[in-house]
């Protein structure tokens, strides 16, 4: 089975092609402004997608009349980036006459992390822009164990980075800056139970800049911000009793985050796991992966389900696919 | 030396009161080592911070929780190594106690927990992890155990959470007579901090549940 995956929940259009075996395509286009402004990003999608299917299609060596399935990523994410990639899916389900699936985004994402690495029943640090989660399979859902009660752990370090004058998306000139770091200024340490917040760390960390150096002020804020989440994982491996960790999310790609996690596992003899970063930050070959399963699993979907939801839960995905 | 509990933070170790402080002496005490470890993906000063701060509430958690229920002897609280030498609270846990018992002193027992309940809230403790696994009865008496989790709060919020957490382990553990014993723990909490507080309790636990985001403990756990 073919199927071709839309992914536009935030600031990247992805569309990807997959079948059983592994990943034919996998292909993005990025909204970079000021943040995301909602119209434009979406206007940004509008605008590539023809671009982004064109080039998957030729990636792949897929014509449009061999695919058997569209899916794409209906929530949870911005409105009018949502409805993009929704429209997108259903004139091509419509016209190729072939059926359609909305997927739920957070899920993807643990999906393809468990074909693409060992990782069989993981508890996944879910980290992004504008989510932060730790999430484990119990009791036939997907449950969040932990999330950010404020905002995202990219998110506050792209308000930070932005402050500092670096371009968004912030993260790689962060990462370079943490690496320089060697001071380390109090930030408080906010964690309670299995959930953490960040906005505290980002207002503590704000009121440093020009007083402190800034690769110092940004060490201090995400190695506070790393250990808060590392932490709540532990702390979710212990309580489910799972032996695997998931690391996946755009913030993957920091490596003191992967160092500490890979050495928080060590220390309890716990698996580590992190897919390639294609496939960690949001990208269309989730998408299709996710949409494919569930179909095989049984799942079916009339256009008129597929209205997009924004605030759609981890925990309010039925999972038909897993046992 | 018998490690008797591993967490995410602390190891708990079983220990003899004598080998500890008094070798000549034949004392049958047993006590409890609480010790929170290294963790080394964190910076060495963060992490010491962090366990210090931890072990210093915990302490005084378990400390100020005695004046209003029993809780272990504190014997030593140790800030450079992060540990906590406590009474080991040797009797039975209430989660196989309640089990045994006929239905009367099934409900004297919930209502009793419930008043030790209530006279943490009023003093604003808040326990953290209220199940029926952290209450040792001894001697006629109720204790509660493991304030890691622990903070000092007034907050109506936290008291709704601690409670809740209490109604699904009572849920998941106990969920032959659930109902009933749920009631009866919350008669107990009733008398101590009067009826209008109860109902705002019970409201905020209908609340938390409804956000849903809270998961059954009985699928949390595994159980060991």
């Amino acid at each position: 089975m073919i199927s071709l995956g839309i992914e536009s929940t935030a600031h990247t259009l992805g569309i990807g092609i997959v079948n059983e075996k592994e990943v034919l395509a996998n292909e993005s286009s990025v909204y970079s402004g000021e943040g995301i402004h909602p119209r434009k990003a979406a206007d940004h999608h509008a605008r590539v997608l023809k671009g982004v299917l064109e080039s998957a299609l030729r990636k792949s060596g897929v014509s449009l009349e061999n695919l058997d399935l569209i899916s794409f990523s209906q929530g949870p994410g911005i409105g009018p980036c949502l409805r993009i990639g929704a429209t997108a899916a259903r004139t091509l389900s419509l016209r190729l006459e072939i059926p359609i699936i909305g997927v739920n985004h957070c899920v993807s994402h643990i999906e393809i992390g468990k074909f693409t690495t060992e990782a069989r029943d993981p508890v996944t640090l879910y980290v992004s822009g504008g989510n932060t989660q730790i999430i484990a399979y119990t009791a036939k859902r997907y449950r969040v164990f932990g999330e950010t009660l404020d905002i995202g752990i990219g998110n506050m370090q792209d308000t930070f980075g932005r402050a500092l004058g670096l371009k968004f998306p912030c993260g790689k000139e962060m990462d370079n800056l943490i690496s320089k770091g060697k001071k380390y200024l109090h930030i408080p340490y906010t964690i309670k139970g299995m959930d953490f917040s960040f906005s505290g760390m980002l207002t503590e960390a704000l009121k440093y800049l020009g007083k402190e150096k800034k690769e110092d002020i940004a060490f201090s804020l995400m190695e506070t911000a790393f250990s808060t989440v590392v932490e709540a994982s532990e702390r979710a491996l212990a309580h489910t009793g799972k032996r695997e960790l998931l690391l996946t999310g755009g913030m993957a790609a920091s490596p003191r985050l992967r160092e500490m996690c890979e050495i928080m596992c060590k220390e309890r003899g716990d698996r580590f796991y992190v897919p390639p970063f294609d496939l960690c930050r949001d990208n269309g070959a989730m998408i299709a992966y996710q949409g494919m399963i569930e179909y095989k699993s049984g799942k079916r979907m009339r256009i008129e389900d597929t209205a997009v939801k924004q605030k759609w839960r981890t925990d309010e995905v039925d999972v038909t696919w897993l046992s | 030396m018998v490690i008797i509990g591993r967490g995410a933070e602390a190891i708990l170790e079983m220990r003899e009161f004598k080998d500890l402080y008094f070798p000549s002496r034949d004392l049958n005490i047993k006590v409890v080592i609480k010790k929170r470890v290294k963790k080394g993906y964190r910076l060495g000063e963060m992490d010491l911070h962090l366990r210090r701060s931890r072990t210093v509430l915990e302490s005084r958690l378990i400390h100020e929780a005695k004046k209003y229920v029993r809780t272990p002897a504190i014997f030593e609280v140790d800030l450079d190594e992060c540990y906590i030498v406590m009474e080991y609270v040797e009797g039975e846990r209430i989660k196989e106690f309640l089990e045994k018992i006929d239905s009367e002193r099934r409900k004297n027992i919930c209502r009793k927990i419930g008043n030790m309940i209530g006279k943490l809230h009023k003093n604003g403790i808040i326990h953290g992890d209220l199940t029926t696994s952290n209450m040792i009865y001894r001697d006629n008496e109720i204790y509660f155990i493991d304030f890691g989790l622990g903070e000092f709060s007034k907050e109506i919020e936290k008291q709704g959470v601690d409670m809740h957490l209490l109604k699904e382990a009572f849920q998941s553990t106990h969920y032959e007579h659930f109902m009933e014993d749920f009631e009866n723990v919350m008669k107990g909490y009733e008398e101590v901090v009067g009826e209008e507080k109860k109902r705002e309790i019970l409201n905020r636990i209908r609340e938390i549940e409804r956000r849903g985001r809270y998961v059954r403990r009985d699928s949390l756990y595994n159980k060991q």
